[in-house]
């Protein structure tokens, strides 16, 4: 009996915390319904947001006259919209790329190796991981333009593969693996190369992966680099490019929305696991 | 013989570490610290001749009203958000923690992390507009209840477009908070808790007297973290509002952005300077209190 209770006690609570839960997700289903109405239905439901009426916006979670034009204007119709989607994959690309390669052995370093000093840095990079974009903004277009740099991608991606987020995310990772492991491996006649490689980098993915999903939401997301360094549009990423789009084009930027969206679900679902492993390691200390 | 062999450990040790280190270090010297340092002597020039002006930059930002109303109003905001997303996050970790079907629900509100702000800004303005979702329903509401007639706030272009803010930070981030909460509170040891209850400790006896306590140093990361994602919110209040929005959300953020844009790098470094310095300052002095924790 006091099973059974315990039972209805979960049921309700799962209830009470899926409640908000869902409505929290709200937003992308007028995102998914929006993007397959008729430019007719959305300009009726909408039309009183940019008219100055009384009259209060509408909507349909189900459209009348479901279509697929929007979706079909934007792939076929659009070229300009490839360019913006592939400056992002670009973009997004190149940085984890980066971060990877500078980044990770920066973390095996902070993760492995006690030296002297070694401890100061490591806070200088916990506060360089906390200053906000704004701060460095300057600095950042001083070493730019000083380089060449300015509007072209490289100044994009270039400062964000030293940022050290995913060093402290990759260290995280790092720290999981007992130290004897090393020790071992030394009296091995291991190298510290072979070590990284072959002991590192295997048990330490999990903080390297996540350093990646987490990078990947955040860079997706980018705008206040590109605002500021990417003065030509053709260079711009998505992301910047969107919020450009006007009501009168609803409907194509209900589509182009879904379809920024879809890369962004597409990581999150496959790599949740690391997202929440990632989150966790942020919050690790030492 | 034995000293002369640590040594020589300690001296590999130290050649790695730095062999390991260069790269990202280099980087970091070339792309931030160099390029502050040089920031730093701007902030007592001036931006068009490069002359030498003593603090005068700095007294200017400090006079400047622009600057005042941007640090009251990202003060503000952190004052307001940090402490209720942490409430926030608290309360959803707790029942959750004691589920067994979380993962779910658990994505629902991770969810909100993955979508970029672009995608939902349109979303944000079907409804707070003034013919939106939310006075539609209020609206809707009143004439239910009788209480009150047509609402038609504009909770954009007012003060309103604060609250707005705080509603998106805090919808955004809840589920960053509520996956370190409960990494948390999945860490205490379960026999405490069993303890408590076997000496007839009541539910909230426990949450006051072992769960919180044993929940600081989540508090402090998260308190850091949050307030690293406050800044990300110029986002939204830039896409929503633009450079030049309602005064109760002109941010630091957009202060900076007009600034870089009319050229002002005088102004900028100085800010920038003060900014980063009283960062600083709040991190280590964060960190300080986390080590004396331990």
């Amino acid at each position: 009996m006091k099973k059974y209770v315990k039972g209805i006690k979960d049921d309700i609570m799962t209830f009470l915390l899926l409640l908000p839960a869902v409505f929290v997700c709200l937003p992308i289903i007028l995102l998914v319904t929006g993007s397959v109405m008729g430019n007719g239905e959305l300009k009726q439901y909408l039309s009183p947001v940019f008219s100055d009426g009384m009259e209060f916006i509408s909507w349909k979670i189900v459209p009348n006259y479901p279509t697929f034009e929007n979706y079909g204007k934007l792939l076929f119709l659009t070229p300009q919209f490839f360019v913006l989607f592939w400056n992002s994959i670009k973009m997004v690309g190149c940085i984890l790329a980066g971060q990877l390669i500078v980044g990770v052995p920066a973390a095996w370093a902070f993760a492995v190796y006690k030296v002297k000093g070694s401890r100061l840095l490591f806070v200088l990079y916990v506060v360089l991981m906390l200053l906000p974009f704004q701060v460095t903004m300057l600095s950042s277009y001083l070493v730019l333009n000083r380089l060449g740099l300015l509007n072209t991608q490289q100044a994009v991606i270039l400062p964000a593969v030293f940022s050290t987020f995913p060093v402290f995310l990759s260290y995280g990772g790092f720290r999981t693996i007992p130290m004897q492991l090393f020790e071992a491996a030394r009296i091995d006649g291991a190298g510290e190369f072979t070590i990284f490689r072959k002991i590192g980098l295997p048990l330490g993915k999990s903080g390297l992966l996540s350093a990646m999903v987490l990078g990947f939401l955040e860079y997706w997301n980018m705008m206040e680099q590109p605002m500021a360094f990417l003065e030509e549009k053709a260079l711009w990423p998505l992301s910047l490019y969107l919020p450009e789009i006007t009501w009168a084009q609803a409907g194509y930027a209900f589509g182009a929305s879904i379809i920024t969206l879809i890369p962004a679900v597409f990581v999150f679902v496959w790599g949740q696991d690391y997202l929440e492993q990632g989150i966790i390691f942020s919050g690790l200390k030492e | 013989m034995k000293t002369h062999k640590f040594q020589f450990k300690r001296n590999k040790m130290r050649g790695a570490f730095f062999l390991f280190m260069a790269p990202s270090f280099l980087g970091i010297l070339l792309f931030v610290l160099l390029p502050f340092l040089d920031v730093f002597k701007r902030s007592f020039t001036t931006a068009v001749t490069g002359e030498f002006n003593g603090i005068q930059n700095y007294k200017t930002i400090f006079t400047n009203q622009a600057f005042v109303l941007a640090v009251k109003n990202t003060f503000r905001f952190t004052i307001v958000c940090i402490p209720l997303l942490v409430i926030v996050g608290l309360m959803i970790a707790m029942p959750l923690s004691r589920l067994k079907s979380a993962g779910m629900v658990k994505s629902l509100y991770l969810f909100p992390l993955a979508m970029p702000t672009a995608t939902i800004v349109i979303v944000w303005k079907m409804f707070f507009y003034k013919q939106g979702f939310l006075n539609l329903f209020l609206t809707r509401l009143g004439e239910l209840t009788g209480l009150w007639g047509e609402i038609h706030t504009d909770y954009l272009g007012s003060s309103a477009a604060f609250w707005v803010l705080v509603f998106s930070y805090v919808w955004k981030n809840t589920g960053y908070t509520v996956v370190l909460w409960l990494a948390g509170i999945l860490g205490i040891p379960n026999e405490m808790l069993e303890a408590a209850k076997v000496d007839g400790a009541s539910e909230w006896q426990s949450f006051f007297k072992i769960i919180l306590p044993n929940l600081k140093g989540s508090l402090y990361t998260i308190v850091i973290l949050s307030f690293l994602n406050s800044f990300k919110i110029y986002r939204e209040a830039y896409l929503v509002a633009g450079a030049y929005p309602e005064q109760d959300i002109y941010l630091l953020q957009h202060l900076f952005n007009n600034w870089f844009v009319n050229l002002d790098f005088d102004k900028m470094a100085a800010a920038a300077v003060c900014v980063g310095g009283f960062l600083f300052i709040v991190i280590m002095l964060l960190q300080h209190m986390w080590d004396s924790r331990e």
